[in-house]
């Protein structure tokens, strides 16, 4: 972008410490983050404390393959093994993949998406990210001080009766809740009002209609987790017997409000990856998204279908066989949107030119996992064949699928895609390449086997198990560490850029879409000039300019030069 | 709209143009319709229509709200989109309560069955088991 | 490109912002209309919130209509409408007060808000009178629902009976509390937000120009009226 004027470069001159054309360094100090109202900011912060706790999560995975190794004791006692896969499942589940997405690349990229300076409430967006980190905290203070058996889920009975830290994690899952109901009203509220002048609903980059599909669900499926484990901690404290069956309460009745907000959430981790997919597919294919409308309101559909269809986690439960039916025949609604999906991406690749950078790799990688993790969905969502497969490791890898191999590596895409807009760093492609091998093999290691013995009715979350199974959990342990060290290769390969980096160019994907049409890093208020509103994915508007390395958007250099003649037209008349 | 334009009316300058302050005449009628519907439920519920009471309770209470949703919250004049987020998250609460009920009322009978079948099932609770 | 020119001069000739305006919004309208779909987007979430109890009562209410028929006599019908009303001309004034703050009327505020505030007490207070009731009967949630023998025979004109009691009749309690004690810590959260109100309408602060937290803490204050006006018909006057 050397070639755009700056209007405001001589008033900058005076102040050097501080520079407003590098969000980076726009200010200094612990206290310009800490307090900062800066959504790219926020989305850094969140970015270190999501990692942090995928860390940790992804380090009690590893100690569960670990002591899944023998059929008995491995490494640690029962009781251990129980706190082990209940943190890591409440660790991943509302730490890191509910906020993962929205909270990181879409703080990032939503406001200059749409030419917006920052999201509508930026202080809201802070309280946001504050009420993450104190519902970290409520969770490792579980972790330390108390301890937790219950499973992700808290089920009643068994949560009302433990003597496990079930109150307190459920003050942390409520808190967690609201930061995720105000990100969610903040990108709602900043979609409807803040569009730049000529950004038409039908001009917003598909990441956007993920984004604003996700901000429905946290807005209306939330609340009812909040005031489920509200209830919960009202049972624990006051024995007000809702799901008591002692006190004449209702157990299913916690399942049915805790699946209808637990159903609808796993679209709030997987329709944001589905928008970075889109994003990633058409530029590094060099062709226009195949159809638009289809991806935009197959999103919205996926949202508004999501909250019909909780009770196929209940099909065992003691659910009557009637609503079981219901809710078997509305599950399988849910495939046709995620098909069109996945048909248009396929088209939209179809005679593209592409080019297999490590972002594309994690893009291709999504299309190939998801498939798996949705097609096996079908074998759950058929109650004959889910009464077997219940419980099993068949469940386990089918929603590893797509959970981590479907959201996290649109996560790990995503961050490979913005990365050099982010913090202006190119990072090693080699490094980057490496990561994926290891990562897509890893995980396919680790989780085929888990489909094979689950279908032979391995239980999962037991301790001990026949030793016929011992070959398969060995391959799925092995599997585990393969991906672990393809994880810490991408951090490294993030890392290093940092340091060693080259100099990111302004678009060096040549995506079309307004947040490439700014610096890398880009301005604290994101734009110098907002760009002209075009077509999000009109190839034709950019092109390869060999002498700074970057892409060129045609649309924006007629409107910047036309500008600049403006505004030496007026000097001349003043003078 | 009809309502938009009497606002316009009160006689204050058009230089603030989205504040549409609601006449005093609307606000006092709406209060005063919303004590009488007040009494009237606690009158209604006096007497007894069998399983009808209930769904007038409810009718009466509907009419309340919508006049309080309607007046008070502005939404006769707001934005239209204002009211289909008020009015689709009613659509949800409907999902949510009607599914449950569904489900609740059909497994039921097992419930009842088992309680038949565990006369002593009732002890641990409150007031102990001599409950009817 | 005369389209794209119109972005680009709308991005840089900076309007003058007047100090109730945030950088990043175009203009006070933008802003206000951003703070009300906030609030309308928050209030969905409240109903969502809200609907998790409705739905419990709605599941044993139909199940046990006995138990809901029975237990209901403990409360007292009359109160309950006196709190009504209260509530009703609290969210009056509260409707009257948005009207003030729009047309900058600061003394017509400062008194609308402060009868809204007095309203909101009161419900409080007698809410209060009515917990001290059950807890004095021993009619609470739960596992600690042990209804004294004073709780039975003439209570508020009807007559109950001990052996009449069906079974599980604390669910009725534990469904009475959840439901009105949410309510009331949201009528104790709004009662905070006025007087909030209430020391900026003092400073001077509202006008036609910025008039957006009397409104919006307005339509919270509203929907606070709208679930009593549900949840009274469904606690206190049962058939």
């Amino acid at each position: 972008m050397t070639s755009i004027p700056m209007p405001e470069e001589g008033e900058l001159a005076t102040k050097p410490a501080l520079d407003e054309t590098n969000y980076l360094k726009a200010g200094y100090g612990l206290k310009s983050w800490l307090l900062t109202q800066d959504h790219k900011r926020i989305a850094i912060m969140y970015m270190i404390g999501i990692g942090i706790a995928f860390l940790l999560g992804g380090l009690f995975a590893l100690a569960v393959r670990l002591e899944l190794w023998t059929p008995t004791k491995t490494i640690v006692e029962a009781e251990t093994y129980n706190k082990l896969f209940t943190l890591h499942g409440a660790i991943m589940t509302f730490l890191v993949l509910v906020p993962s997405i929205p909270a990181i690349i879409g703080n990032f990229v939503l406001p200059m998406m749409l030419g917006a300076k920052d999201v509508a409430f930026p202080k809201l967006n802070l309280l946001s990210f504050y009420l993450w980190l104190l519902g970290a905290i409520g969770f490792v203070v579980v972790l330390f001080a108390g301890d937790l058996d219950t499973g992700w889920t808290f089920y009643a009975p068994y949560s009302i009766r433990t003597q496990t830290a079930v109150a307190l994690a459920a003050t942390g899952a409520f808190i967690l809740g609201f930061s995720s109901i105000l990100t969610g009203l903040n990108f709602m509220v900043t979609i409807h009002k803040m569009r730049a002048k000529g950004m038409g609903w039908f001009r917003m980059p598909l990441l956007l209609w993920g984004l604003y599909a996700t901000s429905v669900i946290q807005i209306v499926a939330t609340p009812v987790i909040g005031i489920t484990v509200g209830m919960l901690f009202l049972e624990k404290l006051f024995h007000i017997g809702f799901f008591d069956p002692n006190l004449g309460g209702d157990p299913v009745l916690f399942e049915h409000f805790f699946w209808f907000y637990s159903h609808p959430v796993v679209y709030v981790m997987i329709l944001p990856a589905m928008g970075v997919i889109s994003e990633i597919i058409t530029a590094m294919s060099r062709r226009h998204i195949f159809g638009y409308r289809f991806i935009a309101f197959s999103s919205i559909a996926i949202a508004l279908f999501g909250f019909l269809v909780w009770g196929h986690h209940m099909f065992v439960s003691g659910q009557s066989s009637l609503m079981s039916t219901i809710f078997s025949l509305l599950t399988f609604s849910v495939s046709i949107p995620s098909a069109i999906k996945v048909f248009n991406w396929l088209a939209t690749m179809y005679k593209g030119s592409i080019s297999l950078a490590p972002p594309m790799l994690y893009a291709m990688g999504f299309l190939f996992l998801f498939g798996i993790g949705g097609l096996t969905g079908l074998f759950l969502g058929t109650l004959s064949t889910d009464v077997h497969l219940h419980d099993t490791y068949f469940i386990v890898a089918h929603f590893h699928y797509t959970m981590m191999g479907s959201a996290l590596i649109g996560l790990i895409g995503g961050l490979f895609f913005y990365w050099p807009k982010i913090f202006g760093k190119m990072y090693s492609n080699l490094l980057g390449t490496i990561s994926f091998v290891l990562v897509f093999l890893g995980f396919n290691l680790t989780f085929i086997p888990q489909f094979l013995m689950g279908s032979m009715g391995m239980p999962r979350r037991y301790y001990n198990y026949p030793p016929e199974f011992q070959a398969y959990h060995q391959w799925s342990t092995v599997g585990s560490f393969v991906l672990a060290l393809g994880l810490f290769t991408a951090l490294w390969c993030f890392l290093h850029s940092l340091f060693w980096g080259e100099k990111a160019p302004d678009n060096p994907w040549g995506a079309v879409t307004l947040d490439w049409k700014t610096s890398s890093p880009p301005h604290h208020h994101n734009f110098d000039v907002v760009p002209p509103v075009t077509d999000p994915y009109d190839m034709d508007d950019v092109y390869w300019d060999e002498e700074s390395k970057s892409f060129i958007s045609r649309s924006q250099q007629a409107a910047l030069e036309e500008l600049a003649a403006n505004a030496s037209g007026t000097q001349e008349k003043n003078s | 709209m009809s309502g938009q334009a009497k606002v316009q009316e009160q006689g204050h300058g058009g230089d603030h143009g989205f504040a549409h302050p609601v006449p005093l005449k609307i606000l006092v009628g709406v209060a005063a319709a919303l004590i009488l519907l007040t009494i009237l439920t606690v009158v209604a519920s006096d007497f007894d229509f069998g399983a009808f009471d209930i769904w007038i309770a409810m009718g009466i209470a509907l009419v309340k709200g919508s006049l309080v949703a309607l007046f008070f919250m502005h939404l006769f004049w707001d934005k239209r989109f204002n009211g289909f987020v008020f009015i689709a998250s009613l659509f949800f609460v409907a999902i949510f309560i009607g599914f449950v009920l569904l489900d609740t009322h059909t497994y039921e009978s097992s419930v009842k069955q088992w309680v038949q079948d565990h006369p002593q099932s009732g002890h641990a609770l409150p007031g102990g088991g001599e409950h009817k | 490109m005369s389209q794209a020119i119109d972005t680009i001069h709308g991005a840089v000739d900076h309007h003058p912002h007047d100090s109730q305006v945030a950088h990043h919004f175009e203009n006070a309208e933008q802003q206000f209309e951003s703070a009300k779909l906030g609030m309308w987007v928050f209030l969905v979430t409240e109903i969502l919130f809200f609907s998790g109890l409705f739905c419990v009562y709605a599941v044993y209410r139909s199940l046990h209509p006995e138990v809901f028929l029975y237990a209901h006599q403990w409360l007292d019908k009359g109160l309950g409408a006196i709190n009504t009303i209260v509530l009703i001309v609290s969210s009056f004034t509260m409707a009257w007060a948005v009207r003030n703050a729009q047309l900058g009327q600061k003394k017509a505020l400062m008194i609308n808000l402060t009868l809204t505030l007095l309203c909101a007490a009161t419900f409080m207070g007698i809410k209060a009178e009515e917990y001290s009731q059950k807890y004095e009967h021993g009619t609470t949630w739960g596992a600690s629902f042990q209804p004294h023998p004073d709780a039975f025979g003439e209570v508020h004109g009807g007559e109950i009976k001990k052996e009449d009691m069906p079974r599980n009749t604390q669910i009725f309690f534990s469904i009475y509390f959840a439901l009105t004690g949410l309510h009331g810590f949201h009528v104790l959260v709004g009662m905070g937000l006025i007087l909030w109100l209430l020391i900026r309408a003092a400073k001077g602060q509202f006008g036609p120009q910025y008039f957006t937290p009397v409104d919006i803490v307005g339509l919270y204050w509203h929907l606070v009226d709208l679930i009593w006006i549900f949840l009274f018909p469904l606690l206190y006057l049962i058939h």
